[in-house]
């Protein structure tokens, strides 16, 4: 066979794009292995010759970092991997991370010039960012990254989730001492309590946060800013020159309706954190236990859901529903996602709404009532409006339910901290462009500021917070003798 | 870290914890974790010695990780403690208040009592417990309160009868501006429904299964006046005339089996 960078460009043009090998779908709804296994070398090469190097790179664009995909891909053709890697790192210090949890289809794939032509499909950027990545950790090829000269300016990191680690990153590099707070007694904030396993193995987590630790990070577990330690309390007392909020949007979405708080009612955030982080799933090895539903019924249908739904499968459910009032199209999840929860046994009632849980004798949850809806006139968002349907009521049987509508903004830090202008949904006002808020020394990004949002957002939010920190630490110049430490 | 044994139950720690004691008011609470396969248990404080940085709790073996959490000698610690956590009780002087604590609940009460009594208000304590052997802080309660009573189901010390018994003849007697009741949930459920008669205001503390303490699970929702509130930060005190109690008791057994098995498994592995 020809070696792909030995091929012409029209044939190049004619390989098709490299499927990732998955573990077969009845198996790996068992247990919580990851899923995909992976580019081999050879299909990783196939696929980064897919691309055609065009004049005009739109992928870059997509890019919320700003990856220099083309310059990647053609080095993992060259098998130069140590340096494909390292341009990877140039933009994003998650890769392992953002090749699996990113939603490519609508950033960097979506403009893919190669995706453009009727039949063909986009080069598979994240497939490949995946790869590249986890040739890296497996070979124990390190970030060689300069560290500037130390500046002697100290900065607060507060949450260790996507935004905050790559604050504390950037940061770093530059020289500054940063330490991250976290509230949970580990680090990694949702990549952590809330993508599965199955999906994001936590060693991939736990390898890039000491990848963190070994650019001088310090970080702070088991610290909730705003009860621990207050904002002032770091700025004035702590001696830090800026303080970055990434806390996430932590607070669930309930339904609000009749029998919420039966046992076996679950927000998503508390099943996933049992789950993930408190390893339920190896109860009682691990002591936090989880209720195992045989007949689990997920409110809502985003990645969480999806989440949620793979989750009970793997902890022995024999029947998993998503209830979702409006239609397939609709679903916010990323199509791979439901595409895998489909292949893994996940059933969908759709057009139906939720009216009331109901318990049993022992208030144990027994079932919910449910109706039926349609889709009227589209929405303000330009969504159709479901509708419900008269006398369309109906029961669904089961003995666990689990909310996955969404979070919003957890106002324990805001409620606290002087000076910090939030938006009409408790979000905290941060410029677009720097993420500085309205308090003086303070800056924040995520999706404490955007609301919900993704990983490589935050990522993308915290990378422009960075540089605006960075900006104004150099703006007071060396650290002099009499200030205070 | 430093432990005493009161009685075979009932374990105090001291936890070196010099952020939290900075920080901690009375009614605010910590989540601890003992090792790296342990459980987040949520214990309101019982004291705080901001000098010394440490922080006291007081609790009852009650399965596996109170069981785990006994077992830590002086010069061991938790591997992870986080707090302070909640709002704290809102302390102002109000007239007379009566502060009524149940088992191991009365850890909690100490230092809201000595707030209230610090404030300048007429504190009385009613202590109740299965027998006398499960009495605590009789003496540190005594020294916050201007009158003690302390009540036995067993008759073992004290009036022989429960708490409500107690507060009931104080409630006949005399004006009361305030009750304070920490301890076994019927015992708040039924302390409140005797104030309610009397229309006096009641505090209770809740102390629902939860995880992080920072409001992301919901798992410590608690029904407040028909309304759904976080136990972790909109209290741990609610209005004890508000509390949906059966609801309460509810969630708290969820777990049952699980905890049971948890311990057994424990005991097995102990056997080997």
């Amino acid at each position: 066979m020809i070696r792909p960078k030995d091929m012409t460009k029209k044939e190049r043009r004619q390989i098709p794009r490299q499927l990732m090998t998955e573990r077969h779908p009845k198996q790996r709804n068992k247990y919580f292995d990851e899923v995909t296994l992976g580019y081999s070398l050879k299909e990783a090469q196939l696929e980064a010759a897919r691309c055609i190097q065009c004049k005009d790179p739109q992928c870059i664009v997509g890019c919320p970092v700003s990856i220099d995909i083309p310059g990647f891909l053609e080095m993992i053709i060259d098998h130069k991997l140590e340096d494909a890697i390292g341009k990877v790192w140039e933009s994003t210090a998650l890769p392992a991370v953002c090749g699996r949890v990113c939603p490519q289809e609508i950033q960097c794939e979506a403009v893919c010039v190669v995706g453009k032509k009727a039949g063909r499909e986009p080069v598979g950027i994240g497939n490949l960012e995946m790869f590249i990545a986890d040739w890296a950790r497996s070979n124990g090829v390190k970030n060689k990254v300069e560290i500037a000269p130390k500046t002697g300016r100290k900065v607060a990191v507060v949450g260790s989730g996507p935004a905050g680690v790559t604050v504390a990153g950037d940061l770093a590099i530059k020289g500054h001492d940063v330490t991250v707070f976290e509230a949970f007694h580990k680090a990694g904030g949702v990549l952590l309590y809330g993508i599965p396993e199955f999906r994001l193995s936590k060693d991939i987590v736990d390898y890039e946060i000491e990848g963190l630790r070994e650019l001088g990070v310090k970080i702070e577990c088991n610290s909730v800013i705003g009860r621990t330690y207050d904002i002032d309390e770091l700025l004035d007392e702590y001696g830090y020159d800026a303080v970055f909020i990434g806390v996430g949007a932590g607070l669930p979405n309930f339904l609000n309706i009749p029998g919420e708080d039966l046992t076996g009612v679950f927000s998503a955030n508390e099943y996933l954190t049992r789950a993930n982080l408190m390893k339920a799933f190896d109860f009682p090895h691990y002591d936090t236990p989880i209720i195992p539903g045989k007949k689990v019924a997920i409110l809502g249908a985003g990645n969480v859901a999806m989440d949620a739904a793979r989750t009970a499968l793997r902890l022995g459910a024999k029947s998993v529903k998503i209830i979702y009032r409006r239609s397939r199209e609709e679903m916010p999840s990323r199509h791979i996602e439901i595409h895998h929860a489909e292949e893994e046994g996940v059933e969908f009632e759709l057009l139906t709404s939720p009216l009331e849980f109901i318990g049993s004798s022992e208030g144990r949850l027994a079932g919910i009532s449910c109706e039926r809806m349609e889709l009227g006139e589209p929405d303000e968002g330009g969504r159709r409006r479901p509708v419900p349907i008269k006398d369309s009521q109906f029961f669904i049987d089961c003995d666990l339910a689990i909310i996955a509508i969404g979070t919003k903004a957890n106002p324990l830090l805001t409620n606290v901290t002087e000076g910090l202008e939030l938006n009409e949904w408790g979000n905290i006002k941060a410029d677009p462009k720097t993420g500085k808020t309205t308090k003086d020394r303070v800056w924040a990004g995520g999706d404490i500021t955007l609301g919900q949002a993704t990983v490589i957002l935050a990522m993308g939010m915290g990378r422009d917070a960075a540089n605006s920190i960075d900006e104004y630490l150099k703006s007071l110049g060396k650290k002099g003798k009499n200030e205070k430490n | 870290m430093g432990t005493f044994k009161n009685h075979d139950t009932i374990i105090l720690n001291e936890i070196e914890a010099p952020q939290i004691a900075k920080k901690a008011l009375p009614g605010q609470f910590v989540i601890l974790k003992a090792n790296e396969m342990g459980e987040r248990i949520p214990l309101t404080m019982a004291d705080v010695d901001k000098k010394k940085g440490t922080i006291t709790i007081i609790y009852m073996i009650v399965g596996k990780s109170t069981r785990l959490f006994s077992t830590l000698e002086v010069g061991e610690g938790f591997q992870d403690v986080v707090g302070p956590l909640g709002s704290p009780t809102h302390i102002e002087k109000r007239g007379t208040i009566v502060c009524v604590g149940g088992g191991t609940g009365t850890a909690v009460l100490h230092p809201i009592t000595r707030g209230n009594f610090e404030a300048g208000n007429n504190v009385i304590t009613i202590l109740g417990a299965r027998s006398r052997d499960y009495l605590i802080l009789e003496e540190k309660m005594a020294a916050v309160s201007h009158e003690m009573k302390i009540c036995t189901d067993d008759g073992s010390k004290g009036i022989h009868g429960f708490v409500t018994d107690a507060l009931k003849e104080i409630l006949d007697t005399q004006k009361v501006d305030e009750v304070i009741a920490i301890g076994p949930v019927p015992m708040m459920k039924f302390v409140s429904k005797l104030t309610k008669e009397y229309g006096v205001p009641t505090q209770v503390s809740l102390n629902p299964i939860m995880i992080d303490g920072t409001g992301m699970c919901g798992g410590c929702r608690v029904t407040i006046g028909g309304k759904t509130k976080f136990a972790c930060v909109d209290g741990p005190e609610f209005d004890g005339h508000q509390v949906d109690y059966d609801n309460l008791i509810n969630r708290l057994t969820a777990y049952r089996h699980e905890e049971e098995r948890s311990e057994e498994c424990m005991f097995e592995d102990e056997n080997i």
